[in-house]
């Protein structure tokens, strides 16, 4: 069994919802990685999202447009992220990574590159948030000879039809993207985003976990995705924005995300239902 | 094997094309492409479209005679298709009054667009004000500060001008900067994009607004001289003045393309725009293309003296003539460019665009070379009002 697979089932088993924390590799430089997954990790994140920085991220909002542009100016590459994913999962082989890129990253390596590099670098997953599952033939033939999980995304605009055939092309979860929009913190979880999630689970019908991201910040996010059937939450701008907050003082940085992390699993145990 | 003017097959250009976005948009696309082709094969939408190309962009535009110039350079002699001549004073205004009505027809009021020197901008205000849409235009901080006057112009047509602070704050910005409106507001709001650049359907619907520069020129020319042009020559930035003219000669293939980038200050400094002369395969901006890139994929920063060109990737259509050979791309710099738009002035009494200036300085190298018998035509995508001052600046004038 996959990693990631076996992650959800053992998270369900016990009763919890996936808690996935994003980070940009390299944000704001390449050692503070390791030990901002450190902190996320102890926290209790149950996957971790890397992103490896690309020039024009046109799915993403301003926060994380920032850290793409530190990591860029921190002379970030691909390989490198790899590297490091390849470090952190020696120290956690448990903790399924994910690598989140725009596919020109992946095409300029080359298909076959990239998914071989990954599979070295124990990845577990990618998500390319501009890869469609019409162009995605010959991208989801290499991922599956490395096993490596594809995971594609659905949009509220996405019609029940078409998620079907996202969930046929998709392996470790689906991504359902919450908002109509680009990623950022919100206040509120919208009409649109309970609806999505209501419509993936019956499609779905429990044939793949189903993740929920895009505006998810807050420990009243989670508890509600959750309770409307999800099985894991996203979150990324917020904690890119702690990162943010705090650039020029590590300790409180990686103290402020370890608070938070744990914030939002508490919010992701079923039990804490209402 | 298919003709070339019936591509896009399945969305492609042979390996180019294609869709690469956010899922959020793949609705919008699709409901896009089945709204254009229904548009297209409806009688009073063609009727309603020929009616303003001709009443309010005034066309057709004349194919003109460059007598001065022919003479001067002693070979071939030189056709301009005056598209400087277009209502706003580009060929821009065919792509969007064409799809400011779909935009119209799908219920569609709110228009967001991106622009780089402002041409595209305020052809989209223009349109939108005459058929009572709301335009709004994304366009970099960079440029708005080069181009005060097109942003002026923009506000007088009743258009909301967002500066774009991300990136390098120019066209490649605003662009990102409007998917990502788009993305937002894709179930009220119409992207109108300004060049055959984008995911499919953009490519093929811009270059079908824009080839009705090419189809004036194939009657043109046939009253003018009773047979088709040998060369046709265009400049390209995303390529959508190039693909108009183009596409109805793709299938005659005794008629010679030839495509001409911005070298900027000389290819081999690095400081250029010439995707399709100097750059590599990638996928960008939704489509799989050729795009300036280092070896991470990631995008570079370009250069070119005519903002109209600066741009990184280039329309999937070119790459695919490129690939096959249909359309030859060369690459013009900044100081040829300047010497074309300065020559056209003087010999012909025309200010062109610093853009198709481009194709002009191409037309005049080879020109002297080729027989008195041979005909080439340069579309002259606009006017050069707008880079009066660029010029001067160049020139070390003080205006």
């Amino acid at each position: 069994m996959r990693l990631i697979e076996a992650k959800f089932k053992s998270l369900e088993r016990r009763g919890e919802g996936a808690l996935i924390g994003y980070i940009t590799c390299g944000d704001p430089t390449l050692n503070h990685t390791p030990v901002i997954a450190e902190a996320l990790i102890e926290g209790g994140i149950d996957m971790l999202e890397l992103g490896i920085p690309f020039s024009d991220p046109i799915a993403d909002g301003p926060v994380i447009q920032r850290a793409a542009v530190r990591a860029l100016r921190a002379g970030v590459r691909p390989t490198m992220v790899l590297e490091i994913a390849r470090k952190i999962s020696m120290a956690h082989p448990d903790l399924p990574i994910i690598i989140l890129t725009y596919y020109n990253v992946v095409f300029r390596m080359g298909l076959e590159n990239f998914f071989s590099l990954a599979k070295e670098s124990n990845v577990s997953g990618v998500i390319v948030p501009d890869m469609t599952i019409e162009e995605s033939s010959e991208y989801r033939a290499i991922a599956s000879k490395y096993d490596i999980d594809t995971i594609f995304l659905a949009a509220p605009s996405t019609s029940n039809e078409r998620i079907k055939k996202i969930i046929e092309c998709s392996s470790g979860f689906l991504y359902l993207v919450s908002v109509f929009g680009v990623t950022g913190v919100r206040e509120r979880l919208r009409e649109e985003s309970i609806n999505l999630i209501r419509r993936a689970s019956t499609v779905s019908n429990g044939r793949i976990p189903i993740a929920v991201g895009f505006g998810i910040s807050k420990p009243s996010h989670i508890k509600n995705i959750i309770a409307q059937g999800a099985d894991g939450a996203i979150v990324g701008s917020k904690i890119i924005k702690i990162i943010e907050e705090n650039i020029n003082n590590q300790k409180e940085m990686l103290l402020n995300l370890k608070k938070y992390i744990r914030r939002l699993k508490k919010a992701a145990l079923k039990t804490s239902q209402p | 094997m298919p003709n070339l003017s019936d591509y896009p097959i399945d969305g492609k250009y042979g390996r180019f094309g294609g869709r690469f976005v956010p899922e959020t948009l793949m609705s919008a696309l699709i409901e896009l492409e089945e709204a254009y082709l229904k548009a297209k094969a409806d009688e009073r939408f063609q009727k309603q479209l020929k009616y303003y190309l001709s009443e309010f962009a005034g066309r057709p535009t004349p194919l003109y005679y460059a007598k001065n110039l022919t003479r001067k350079l002693g070979g071939a002699k030189i056709y301009l298709k005056r598209e400087d001549l277009a209502h706003g004073g580009a060929h821009k205004i065919n792509n969007t009054v064409g799809q400011a009505f779909l935009a119209k027809r799908m219920g569609k009021r709110r228009v967001i667009a991106e622009t780089g020197a402002g041409q595209h901008g305020v052809a989209t205000a223009m349109a939108c004000a005459a058929l009572g849409l709301r335009a709004e235009i994304y366009m970099g901080l960079e440029d708005m500060r080069r181009q005060r006057l097109n942003v002026f112009r923009m506000e007088l047509l009743g258009a909301k001008v967002h500066p774009v602070e991300s990136g390098s704050k120019t066209l490649k910005d605003a662009i990102n900067e409007a998917l990502r409106d788009w993305v937002t507001n894709v179930q009220t709001t119409y992207y109108l994009i300004g060049s055959v650049v984008g995911p499919h359907p953009y490519p093929m619907i811009v270059r079908d607004f824009q080839s009705v520069i090419g189809y004036e020129i194939k009657e043109q020319i046939l009253n003018k001289e009773g047979r088709p042009p040998d060369i046709l020559i265009a400049c390209v930035g995303g390529g959508s003045n190039a693909m108009g003219t183009f596409y109805p000669f793709l299938d005659d293939l005794d008629v010679e393309l030839y495509g001409v980038e911005a070298a900027g200050e000389g290819i081999e400094t690095g400081r250029h725009a010439a995707s399709l002369c100097a750059g590599s395969e990638g996928v960008f901006h939704g489509m799989r293309t050729y795009v300036l890139q280092d070896e991470d994929g990631q995008i570079i920063t370009t250069h070119s003296i005519s903002a109209g060109l600066d741009y990184p990737g280039v329309g999937p259509e070119h790459s695919f003539l490129k690939e096959i050979g249909r359309a030859k791309y060369v690459a013009i710099t900044d100081r040829e460019a300047v010497e074309a738009f300065l020559e056209l002035s003087r010999s012909e009494g025309i200010i062109p665009a610093l853009e198709p200036s481009h194709a002009l300085a191409y037309a005049m190298k080879i020109a002297p070379n080729l027989s008195r018998d041979d005909i080439i035509v340069v579309t002259l995508s606009g006017r050069g009002d707008k880079d009066v001052e660029v010029v001067a600046r160049y020139l070390g004038v003080k205006i």
